[in-house]
C-alpha cells in the first residue's frame, strides 16, 4: 500500500499526487475517492493539475479527458486509457493500492 | 429538430456530432467535409507527424466509440451555398440537403504565396505529406513568416537536420498574440537553436522557374532555398456562405453561445467570429481548444438549451511545441497591456503575466505548466474582462 496523506488533505474537487513511478493521483469527487495514474497517456501533462468535473478529470495541456472510474478517455487527443488503483482509507488516513486495477472498456 | 446538418469534418465538425450524440440528440446527424480523410489532428502536422515519429493511426481523431454515434458522414463534399429559406445546405454539385439545423465548422485555409514547385504552406494532411517528403532531401529551408506555425516547421526541420532561415515583416515575430516583450524571447529560441531570424523585411519575391531556388527580400538580398514554407496565417473558410444573410467579420458571427443571425444555424471553431466572455468583444480564435470545446456550448444551444461549461472555455488556450520547448497561453492580450515575469528566466523557462488595469488578463509559460494552470484558473475565475 502505498500511503498518500490524511484524508482531510484531500478536500472535494481536489487532487492529490504522489511522486513515485509512475506517479498516482488521487482525486476526491464530493466525497468519493478515485485513484489514477497522474500522467496524461498522451504526452506528458500531469493530471492532478487538470480540471475536474464531476468524475471527469480535463488534462491541462490538450483537453483530453479521462473518467477517473474507469480510466477512459472520452475525448481527442488521448486514446489510451490510464490505469486506475484501488484507494483504501484506514484510520483517517489515504492510501493507493499499487497494483492497478484492470482497465475496463 | 429532425436532422442536423454538420458542414466540415475536421475537429469542430467531429466535436459537434459528438456533443449533439452526448446531448442526446436522437434525430439524423449528416457531416460534410471536402477533404478525403477521415477526420485528424492538424497540431501533429507540423510537429511530430512532420518528424517522421507520429503515423497517420497516431493523429487519426476516430475512434472506435464514434462507429456507435450513427452519423451520416459524407467525405469528399463541398458545400456551396447555405439557401435559408428552405435551410438547405447546397452542394457543389447542385444536391440540396435540406436540414432543421446547421452547425458551420468549415475552419480555416492557409494564406498562399503564389511560387514555382518548391512552396509550401502547411495545414492539411496533404499538405504535410508533400513536406515531409521534401524535407526527408535535405537541403536549406526558407520559411516565409514567424508564427506559431512558421516557427514549429522551422523547428521541426532544424531537428532533422536542415539549414533554416526565418524571415518575418515585422520588427519582432508573433509581436501579434504575445506582444513586443515576449516576441522578442521567442525570437531568442530561433537563435539558441541555430536557426537564422531576418525580421523587419518583407518578402518581395520567390526565385526560380521550375522550381525555387530562393527568397528575395524587399532590400535586394536574396536568400538560397530548396524548400520554401509559407506560414503567414490562415483565412477563415467562409466565402461560400455569401448570400445566405449570414454576418460575416472575419469569421462568422456569433453570440457567446454560437447562435448566428439565424438561430438554427450556429457556428463554431476557426471560422466562427464568437463573442467571447473573457474578452468581452467579438473575437475569431484558432486554437485546438476552442474548435474542441465550442461544439459543446454550439450543440446545446441548438437543441434549446444553455452549456454549464460557458463561462470555463471562455478563457482562449492554446499550446506551441518550439524546439523541444513548450509554450502555452491563456487569456486574451491587447496592445497596452503590462507583461511582468513572475517567475523563471527568459532563456529558460518561465511564467509572464499580461495586466491591464493591475487585473491580469493573460498568461504566457515556456516550460512552466504547474504554476501555468494556476494562472489559467485565476484567469477563468476573474470573469468578464474590459
Ligand atoms: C500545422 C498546424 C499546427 C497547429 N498547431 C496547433 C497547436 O499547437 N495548438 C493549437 O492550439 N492549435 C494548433 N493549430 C490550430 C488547430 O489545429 C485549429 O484551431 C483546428 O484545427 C480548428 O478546427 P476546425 O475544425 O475549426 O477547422 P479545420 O481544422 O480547418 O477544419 C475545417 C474542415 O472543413 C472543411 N471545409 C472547408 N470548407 C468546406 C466546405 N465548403 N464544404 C465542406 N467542407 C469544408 C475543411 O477542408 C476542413 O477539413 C494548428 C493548426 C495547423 C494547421
Ligand atoms: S498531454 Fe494530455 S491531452 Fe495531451
Amino acid at each position: 500500500m502505498i500511503p498518500v496523506c490524511a484524508l482531510a488533505d484531500i478536500r472535494p474537487g481536489e487532487a492529490v499526487r504522489v511522486d513515485g513511478d509512475p506517479p498516482i493521483s488521487v482525486f476526491n469527487v464530493d466525497g468519493e475517492l478515485y485513484a489514477i495514474d497522474d500522467t496524461c497517456t498522451h504526452q506528458d501533462a500531469s493530471l492532478a493539475d487538470g480540471w475536474l468535473e464531476g468524475c471527469l478529470i480535463e488534462c491541462p495541456l490538450h483537453a483530453s479527458c479521462f473518467d477517473l472510474r474507469t480510466g477512459q478517455p472520452t475525448g481527442p487527443p488521448a486514446k489510451v486509457p490510464v490505469r486506475t488503483h484501488e484507494v483504501v482509507v484506514q484510520d483517517g488516513h489515504v492510501y493507493v493500492l499499487a497494483v492497478a486495477v484492470p482497465v475496463t472498456t | 429538430m429532425r436532422t442536423i446538418t454538420v458542414v466540415g469534418a475536421s475537429l469542430a465538425g467531429l466535436s459537434a456530432a459528438r456533443a449533439l450524440r452526448a446531448q442526446e440528440f436522437a434525430g439524423r446527424v449528416i457531416v460534410l467535409g471536402d477533404e478525403r480523410h477521415e477526420p485528424y489532428d492538424r497540431p501533429p502536422l507540423s510537429k511530430t507527424f512532420l518528424d517522421g515519429s507520429a503515423s497517420l493511426d497516431d493523429i487519426s481523431l476516430i475512434t472506435s466509440d464514434d462507429n456507435l454515434l450513427d452519423i451520416d458522414w459524407r467525405l469528399g463534399t463541398r458545400a456551396a451555398a447555405l439557401d435559408p429559406s428552405e435551410r438547405a445546405v447546397v452542394l457543389d454539385t447542385g444536391e440540396r440537403v435540406v436540414t432543421d439545423g446547421v452547425v458551420l465548422a468549415t475552419g480555416a485555409r492557409a494564406r498562399k504565396m503564389p511560387g514555382p514547385a518548391g512552396v509550401h504552406t502547411l495545414r492539411t494532411l496533404d499538405d504535410a505529406l508533400v513536406l515531409r517528403e521534401e524535407l526527408r532531401q535535405g537541403g536549406s529551408v526558407v520559411v516565409i513568416g514567424a508564427g506559431f506555425i512558421g516557427a514549429e516547421v522551422a523547428s521541426t526541420a532544424r531537428r532533422l537536420g536542415l539549414d533554416v532561415t526565418v524571415v518575418e515583416t515585422l520588427p519582432t515575430p508573433m509581436a501579434g498574440p504575445l506582444g513586443v516583450e515576449m516576441g522578442q524571447v521567442c525570437a531568442g529560441l530561433h537563435a539558441r537553436n541555430g536557426v537564422r531570424l531576418i525580421t523587419g523585411v518583407p518578402v518581395s519575391g520567390l526565385v526560380g522557374s521550375s522550381r525555387v531556388r530562393a527568397v528575395r527580400l524587399a532590400d535586394g538580398r536574396e536568400i538560397p532555398a530548396d524548400i520554401v514554407v509559407v506560414g503567414i496565417g490562415a483565412v477563415p473558410n467562409v466565402e461560400w456562405l455569401a448570400g445566405s444573410g449570414l454576418t460575416i467579420n472575419g469569421g462568422v458571427v456569433t453570440d457567446a453561445r454560437c447562435i448566428t443571425d439565424i438561430p438554427e444555424v450556429v457556428a463554431v471553431g476557426d471560422c466562427a467570429s464568437s463573442f467571447n466572455d473573457h474578452a468581452g468583444t467579438v473575437i475569431r480564435l484558432e486554437h485546438w481548444t476552442n474548435a474542441l470545446q465550442q461544439p459543446k456550448i454550439a450543440a446545446a444551444s441548438l437543441l434549446g438549451r444553455t452549456s454549464v461549461h460557458a463561462t470555463r472555455y471562455s478563457v482562449p488556450y492554446f499550446w506551441s511545441d518550439q524546439y523541444g520547448s513548450r509554450l502555452q497561453f491563456a487569456g486574451h492580450r491587447r496592445d497596452g497591456d503590462e507583461v511582468e515575469v513572475v517567475e523563471g528566466s527568459l532563456d529558460m523557462s518561465f511564467v509572464a503575466v499580461y495586466r491591464r488595469d493591475s487585473r491580469p488578463v493573460a498568461v504566457l509559460a515556456v516550460d512552466q505548466p504547474r504554476l501555468f494552470g494556476r494562472w489559467r484558473r485565476e484567469l477563468a475565475s476573474e470573469g468578464v474582462l474590459s
